[in-house]
């Protein structure tokens, strides 16, 4: 049986960064059979992060972004067709080109896109943007050099944040237009989130909070917004920062798990039907994964990591041509980064599974500093601003389930180390973006309405 | 035999040669084992990655009570290491001088050609005073702004402060080490000078870009910048010369893997990390609870000194498969050869470089050599240790 599982057909749907590394992976495992990845973009997989950063500053261009491949994983790309459905009991892959793939075991990678602007006509402005795809980070990059008057920002998430700070950075004005109480609120909660909102203004930012854009301005081309406080910005770039859709339509007739959340899995990245079975031949990695974690009480995680992204697919991977005795669970602690603003954010563990934060290490005035979150009285993360080498403490910490707030002794003690304060993190429905980590309770987010 | 006794048989000059099976002693009676002195000796990775990365561990003497000056930012705990470290890397490394170390390849390659030119065949050469020696002190004092001829000077200064740093268990009937704060303090005055002979006529060194930044809120005072530049001297050229001849021993005493390396110099890389991990220079750190800790179910107190057997980690079989063999291919290889946490080698960048010219140049005449004395005459230092003289035959 074993033999079997390296030989065969399989199919991966999504050509970014989980299906490439998932790719690889099952090479290196030993996969010897046919291997088709299927991506809707036309390009081979490249990184995202640079989007935000590297590539608006004018330091790398969009079309160098490529991944590089660790192997070679002897696949057949199908790029720039989109797959349309999945026939679980025929087992075959429906593909936009009438075409469709038979499989042994599938990979689901199929990650999320930006969510538009609500009014399809609004959004259709010359000049108004989403952040997601390679050919909107070169048309942003070319619409910023050319120096608008002023940019907005709708979302101060981490995408949005990362947009205002390069604008500054290039001199330009920005406004960012924020519903929650402050940017980045909805993943790192009060305290960091105060921080962030200081930093936006002492950089420049005309940073708006508690308020929505209730409309965008233009006759062919965007001129400005209306705010939900009645006033107006007179902008000419507009970037929609609302978070991310996961791409589950096309999954929509499959009797997969797949809703608004992403696609239920186990922790061995299979995929759950809409009765809450777990299939053996389709796995899910990546962002477009919902998937229980037992450090965060197996709640069902949703998130939209770059680590998460490849720890993943190398999990699926493996489980994907190895029987079940030797599987493993994908237990990999969610970690991500952020540069905005001339800071270092990092974090790692769950910041919205937390009642209480402490500041263990530095000070909010010193702009650097480790925010340890504790959830019932354990330590559940911790976000480290411009202090990074710390983090594999705290990582330990979690990973122990060690008692919240950490033990006294830190070198650099924040004299706060122990006021414990709440950690103020939101329900996502006041934000105007969705949070980058979402836990989504244990429930399959569709009710069995097909029997 | 006793485990309390371990340090003291570490440290003891007849273990130099190979106090590995020491290690795996310490290993098995660990993973903390008290010491007859009252300190604490720790040699499984998973303990020593970890400790070095908890904010509870301090690097300053002053912890345990030692009243002494203000250390270097090796021996500083965060906020005031961080501060000191991010100003002595500005002149060297990313995010204000990126280019900087990768810039001195070329040199690094000129000065170990120069080196190697006397390499003749049926020659009796020193590794140590002959080639590893020379090549980092060369490159350190051009980083810094050292004139070479004033190589025997510092050479003493810095034996001096070196022995003083040693780990060595506490003997109580010895006075305690001031040749160390001696040399410690004339190297500084010497450094110092030779700044303020730069002030406002910079050169490209370090030194010069020290003495002349701008802003004075980026600026070291006379004492920081001694004691920075008395550290970035001393680690610049008494560790990197261990890698390079640990580098060379090893390979003679595995002709096979010389052999492959030869083959597959692509592989040379590699071939240092696993250096790092098998024969590294420094095999030893000490550290000292800033609060009454558990470590490993053992209760620590505050104040007391933990030694970190580094060297002993990266054979830890809990951690690497195979941990006495050398494999120059050897994939998943986090060893502890420059440390972790914040105190992560400053130098590490450089080293390595150093290290690929100076091992890819030596190959192919180690590939006809042969050993004069094997194990050779060790260094005195149980914390730096590596090979006194390496006496070859071409």
């Amino acid at each position: 049986m074993a033999g079997d599982l390296k030989d065969g057909l399989i199919v991966i749907v999504g050509a970014s960064l989980a299906g490439l590394r998932a790719a690889e992976a099952l090479r290196e495992e030993g996969f010897t059979g046919s291997l088709t990845v299927v991506g809707d973009e036309p390009h081979a997989p490249y990184d995202r992060p640079p989007l935000s950063k590297q590539v608006l500053l004018g330091q790398a261009t969009a079309d160098t972004l490529e991944l590089p491949m660790r192997r070679d994983p002897d696949a057949e790309w199908r790029l720039g067709v989109r797959a349309t459905g999945v026939d679980l009991l025929a087992k075959r892959v429906l593909l936009a080109d009438g075409d469709s793939l038979p499989y042994d075991r599938l990979l689901i990678a199929t990650g999320t896109r930006a969510r538009p602007w609500p009014n399809p006509e609004e959004g259709a402005l010359d000049g108004v943007f989403t952040l997601r795809t390679r050919e909107d980070g070169a048309g942003l990059a070319e619409r910023l050099a050319a120096r608008p008057e002023r940019v907005l920002v709708i979302g101060g998430g981490f995408t949005g944040s990362e947009i205002a700070s390069a604008c500054r950075e290039l001199g330009l004005a920005v406004t960012v237009a924020e519903r929650g109480p402050a940017p980045l609120v909805g993943a790192l909660g009060g305290t960091l989130s105060k921080l962030a909102a200081v930093m936006q203004r002492n950089h420049g930012v005309d940073l708006r909070t508690g308020v929505t854009v209730t409309a965008l301005n233009g006759n062919g081309a965007f001129t400005g917004a209306q705010l939900s406080d009645g006033s107006r910005v007179e902008a000419d770039v507009c970037v929609v920062a609302l978070g991310a859709i996961r791409n589950v339509e096309w999954l929509a007739e499959s009797g997969l798990a797949a809703g608004p959340r992403g696609i239920a899995c186990d922790a061995g990245c299979r995929a759950f039907t809409m009765y809450g079975i777990v299939t053996d031949d389709v796995f899910v990695a990546g962002d477009v994964s919902r998937f229980p974690h037992p450090l965060f009480g197996y709640q069902m995680l949703s998130l939209e990591h770059w680590g998460n992204a490849v720890e993943q697919a190398a999990v699926a991977a493996h489980n994907m041509v190895n029987p079940g005795p030797l599987q493993r669970p994908h237990l990999a602690l969610p970690v991500f980064w952020s540069t905005q603003f001339g800071l270092n954010i990092k974090s790692v563990g769950v910041p919205t599974y937390s009642d209480h934060v402490v500041i263990a290490q530095g000070s909010l005035e010193a702009r650097r500093l480790a925010m340890v979150y504790g959830y019932q009285g354990r330590v559940t993360a911790a976000v480290t601003v411009d202090m990074a080498k710390a983090l594999d403490y705290y990582r330990h910490l979690i990973e122990t389930a060690a008692p919240f707030p950490p033990p006294p002794g830190a070198q650099d003690r924040a004299i706060a180390a122990d006021i414990a304060i709440p950690s103020a993190v939101p329900d996502p429905s006041v934000l105007s973006h969705g949070p980058t980590v979402a836990l989504t309770g244990h429930l399959p987010d569709r009710r069995l309405t097909v029997v | 035999m006793d485990s309390a006794t371990l340090l003291a048989r570490i440290t003891d000059y007849a273990s130099r040669p190979n106090p590995y099976p020491l290690y795996a002693e310490l290993r098995e009676a660990g993973p903390v084992v008290p010491q007859a002195d009252g300190s604490y000796l720790i040699g499984t990775y998973h303990h020593i990655a970890a400790l070095l990365h908890d904010p509870r561990m301090s690097a300053d003497p002053r912890t345990r009570g030692e009243m002494t000056h203000k250390p270097p930012f090796l021996r500083l705990d965060d906020p005031e290491h961080h501060r000191l470290r991010t100003l002595a890397m500005r002149p060297f490394g990313p995010p204000h001088s990126p280019g900087r170390v990768d810039g001195m390849r070329g040199e690094i390659d000129r000065i170990t050609e120069a080196l190697l030119e006397p390499f003749e065949a049926g020659h009796q050469v020193d590794i140590v005073d002959d080639f590893a020696y020379p090549l980092p002190v060369t490159v350190i004092c051009r980083l810094l702004g050292v004139p070479h001829e004033d190589e025997p000077l510092f050479r003493a200064w810095s034996d001096a402060i070196v022995a003083a740093a040693d780990v060595r268990p506490d003997d109580e009937s010895a006075e305690p080490d001031k040749g160390g704060d001696q040399a410690r303090m004339e190297l500084g005055g010497y450094l110092l000078n030779l700044a303020e002979q730069r002030r406002g006529k910079p050169g490209e060194d370090m030194l010069s870009a020290f003495v002349n930044e701008p802003d004075p809120a980026l600026r070291l005072t006379p004492e920081e910048l001694a004691e920075t530049a008395v550290l970035l001297l001393i680690a610049g050229h008494e560790t990197t010369v261990n890698l390079i001849a640990n580098g060379a021993l090893t390979f003679l005493r595995q002709p096979e893997q010389l052999d492959r390396l030869r083959r597959e110099p692509e592989l040379l890389p590699r071939a240092v990390e696993e250096l790092l991990r098998y024969e590294p220079p420094v095999h030893m750190r000490e550290r000292i609870p800033h609060a009454d800790m558990d470590i490993a179910g053992t209760p620590v107190p505050r104040g007391v000194p933990v030694i970190l057997a580094l060297a002993s980690g990266n054979r830890d079989p809990q951690r690497f498969p195979d941990p006495d063999r050398f494999d120059p291919a050897r994939q998943d290889n986090q060893h502890l050869g420059f440390g972790s946490g914040i105190h992560a080698c400053y130098g590490g960048p450089l080293a390595r470089l150093e290290a690929y010219a100076a091992l890819g140049a030596l190959l192919p005449h180690l590939a006809t050599a042969s050993l004069v004395q094997d194990p050779p005459p060790y260094r005195q230092n149980a914390m730096l240790r590596g090979p006194r003289h390496l006496p070859v035959r071409l």
